[in-house]
């Protein structure tokens, strides 16, 4: 089986779904002769044509606003936003047309849209190009998202947003882009969206995550005793999220460590903390702890590695909530 | 604003009478639709916000008799006379605004967000501008089904817009794109002077001349008199198979007025009343009217009265319907957010303690 990185599975899944399905159209910002800003649709201007790679502008609410009517016509767009920063123009049209109108028409008219977005730090880029905005989304009624950290997850959960009958952002941790490869079957398989992904087994506590901060994780893990033994969720939807998986979790370990690249405050993490006290109160042996971003801009490179959590940040969590 | 085929037979000199009839009944429906839609919303029928159309039907009208059934069309959010030029009923679109089930987006949309599928209507909008590139889009899709995929035959997609969403960036991205792409949409401007309580000299450049914004994206425009119902039609339809022709964009800047306020709620302290009555008296059903009568000879003082008689009953049937349909049921609030449930999200039948406490 051939092994590949991140990007090469995301061109791969595209690739093989525009072959599939004539509907599917990739726009954006140098997506067609260049392969966009990281390289990740290379190739397939050449082999589908620049009128299925369609080049544009740099207009983000231009981009969302014709991506979204084309799936209003039962087309299968495939925007490519260059940075999660740059959702900010587009943001108007995501989510004030692409997540409301199945509900706004009563299901006439369904928005089958994937949103292809580089999301998260350690590139040593500067803010706006390393940001972590997912529950900000998360918080839009009508859309789903995903950030799958592995090349297999990568291609399998592609191919599940694109054949998803609603609007889904496919956020890709830039960090993994090519960090390491796996093996990534040449056939077409899905991962269904919801489903999170059991990394590791352990007992004596659960570490939820997500994106790059799942090899962060696994980082710490390293770090730790012997004797220690964690369960590592890479949660992979964000939503939505497997509220099961990690609730059994949590009620077999008792203790649980939440990980995000976001900012502290109103993130996903929150979120995930009040369901567990809600779902899981009397098994809890310790508060959840949650190891994230600060309640700050996203810093320019010098003080990039101080921000997101590392290794001896999530060991140092980790610790605390088994001492508790 | 001189009319280009004055001189020469014009096209709706082709067109039966019947045909011309059947805009006066459109445009009269409107007419008394919005009459009663204002009532309703001042009885406190209608919820939310409301913007009427009395003035500008011959805009919806003229431009949608150029069209064919199935090019898809986008609007702003006064679009209750493009819902019923487009073949929506006047229960649907009433219902729609009563908040009740039976509406044409069961009571979900509202009077800014009418939405017909089977009529190709694809939505009223509430955010200034940002349908353009919706617009664009299904201009992208439409082309792109014609000559990728075979399906069907060439189109051209409408997206409709008010004077105040020319300053909108969405709207400039939108040209430029469809410029750029050669997609087949036309941007119709209905210009009734205001954008909300702002005059369009006040909040755009190049007032008296829209189309050199067009121009500047590469884009065919036309101004024309929007409250002359003949001429919509006579300088609009060349357009329309302009574009559908060569797969291209265009523009129109669409001359009308609004009788009532921008929205139910305003004081109208931006213009006069002289002003108003002025455009009154060239009001464009009254107009029409009265080429069908002198010059064609093809309706009587005694069909205008049955007309309006018919009319009168039809909306009246449209709101008594909207009334006496039922509310929509509580279990509507999470029906077609995603299209299938989705586990452990949004617990919506009781509030949710977590798992039963098992002490009690």
């Amino acid at each position: 089986m051939p092994e590949l990185n991140l990007v090469q599975a995301i061109n791969q899944a595209l690739d093989q779904e525009m072959t599939r399905d004539s509907r599917v159209v990739c726009l954006g910002e140098d997506v067609g002769a260049n392969g966009g800003v990281f390289r990740v649709t290379e190739g397939l201007a050449a082999k589908h044509g620049g009128h299925r790679v369609q080049n544009t502008p740099l207009d983000e609410s231009g981009i969302m606003g014709v991506a979204i009517g084309l799936a209003m016509a039962d087309m299968r767009p495939i925007p490519e936003i260059q940075f999660e920063g740059f959702l900010g123009p587009a943001y108007d049209q995501l989510v004030n047309h692409g997540a409301r109108y199945r509900n706004r028409t009563r299901g006439a008219i369904p928005i089958p849209l994937t949103v292809r977005v580089p999301v998260g730090g350690g590139i040593h880029a500067p803010e706006l190009h390393s940001d972590s905005p997912e529950a900000i989304y998360a918080h839009t009624p009508g859309l789903k998202i995903v950030m799958p950290c592995t090349p297999y997850d990568a291609k399998g959960l592609l191919l599940s947003a694109i054949r998803d009958p609603d609007p889904v952002i496919f956020f890709e941790p830039k960090r993994v882009y090519r960090s390491f490869k796996e093996e990534v079957p040449e056939g077409d398989y899905t991962i269904p969206i919801g489903e999170a992904k059991l990394v590791s087994e352990g007992d004596d506590l659960t570490l939820v995550t997500w994106g790059a901060s799942v090899f962060q994780a696994l980082e710490a893990m390293d770090h730790l005793p012997d004797d220690v033994s964690i369960e590592l969720i890479d949660l992979r939807s964000i939503y939505p999220f497997d509220m099961d998986a990690v609730a059994r979790s949590v009620e077999k370990t008792g203790r649980c460590v939440i990980v995000h690249e976001a900012p502290l405050t109103c993130g996903l993490g929150a979120e995930l903390s009040a369901r567990i006290q809600e779902q899981c109160f009397l098994h809890l042996e310790a508060p959840v702890q949650r190891v994230t971003g600060f309640d700050t801009v996203m810093p320019y490179y010098k003080l990039e590695l101080s921000y997101l959590p590392d290794a001896e940040r999530i060991g140092k969590g980790v610790r605390e909530c088994l001492a508790y | 604003m001189t009319d280009v085929s004055a001189g020469r037979e014009r096209l709706t000199d082709q067109l039966s009478d019947d045909v011309l009839v059947s805009w006066l009944y459109d445009m009269q429906l409107i007419r008394e639709f919005e009459t009663r839609t204002a009532q309703a919303y001042q009885q406190a029928k209608i919820g939310g916000f409301c913007h009427v159309y009395t003035g500008q039907e011959a805009c919806c009208v003229g431009t949608i008799a150029a069209m064919e059934h199935d090019d898809p069309i986008v609007t702003a959010y006064r679009d209750h006379g493009h819902a019923l030029a487009r073949g929506m009923t006047p229960e649907a679109c009433m219902a729609e605004m009563f908040g009740k089930i039976t509406g044409c987006a069961k009571g979900k949309g509202g009077s800014m967000h009418m939405f017909d599928k089977p009529n190709h209507l694809y939505g009223g909008h509430g955010i200034v501008g940002a349908q353009t590139p919706l617009g664009t889009g299904l201009a992208f899709a439409a082309r792109y089904q014609w000559e990728v995929m075979g399906e069907g035959s060439k189109k051209v997609a409408l997206a409709y817009l008010g004077d105040g969403a020319l300053n909108q960036g969405s709207f400039h991205e939108a040209q430029n794109l469809a410029g750029l792409l050669n997609l087949p949409v036309i941007y119709i401007v209905e210009n009734n002077g205001y954008s909300m309580g702002t005059s369009i000299e006040r909040g755009t450049t190049m007032a008296d001349n829209l189309v050199l914004k067009a121009k500047g994206y590469g884009i065919k425009g036309l101004q024309i008199d929007g409250f002359d119902i003949l001429n919509v039609y006579n300088q609009f339809k060349p357009l329309v198979d302009e574009c559908r022709d060569l797969q291209r964009p265009g523009f129109v800047d669409l001359k009308t007025y609004r009788y009532q306020g921008h929205s139910m709620s305003d004081p109208q302290k931006y213009r006069s009343k002289d002003e108003v009555e002025e455009w009154k008296s060239k009001d464009s059903i009254a107009a029409l009217l009265s080429h069908l009568m002198s010059e064609r000879s093809a309706v009587t003082e005694a069909d205008w009265k049955t007309m309006q008689k018919d009319i009168r009953d039809r909306v009246k049937k449209s709101v008594d319907f909207a009334e006496s349909s039922p509310d929509p049921e509580m279990s509507e609030l999470t029906t077609d957010v995603y299209a299938n449930p989705q586990p452990n999200l949004s617990p919506t039948e009781d509030y949710r303690h977590g798992v039963r406490n098992p002490l009690l």
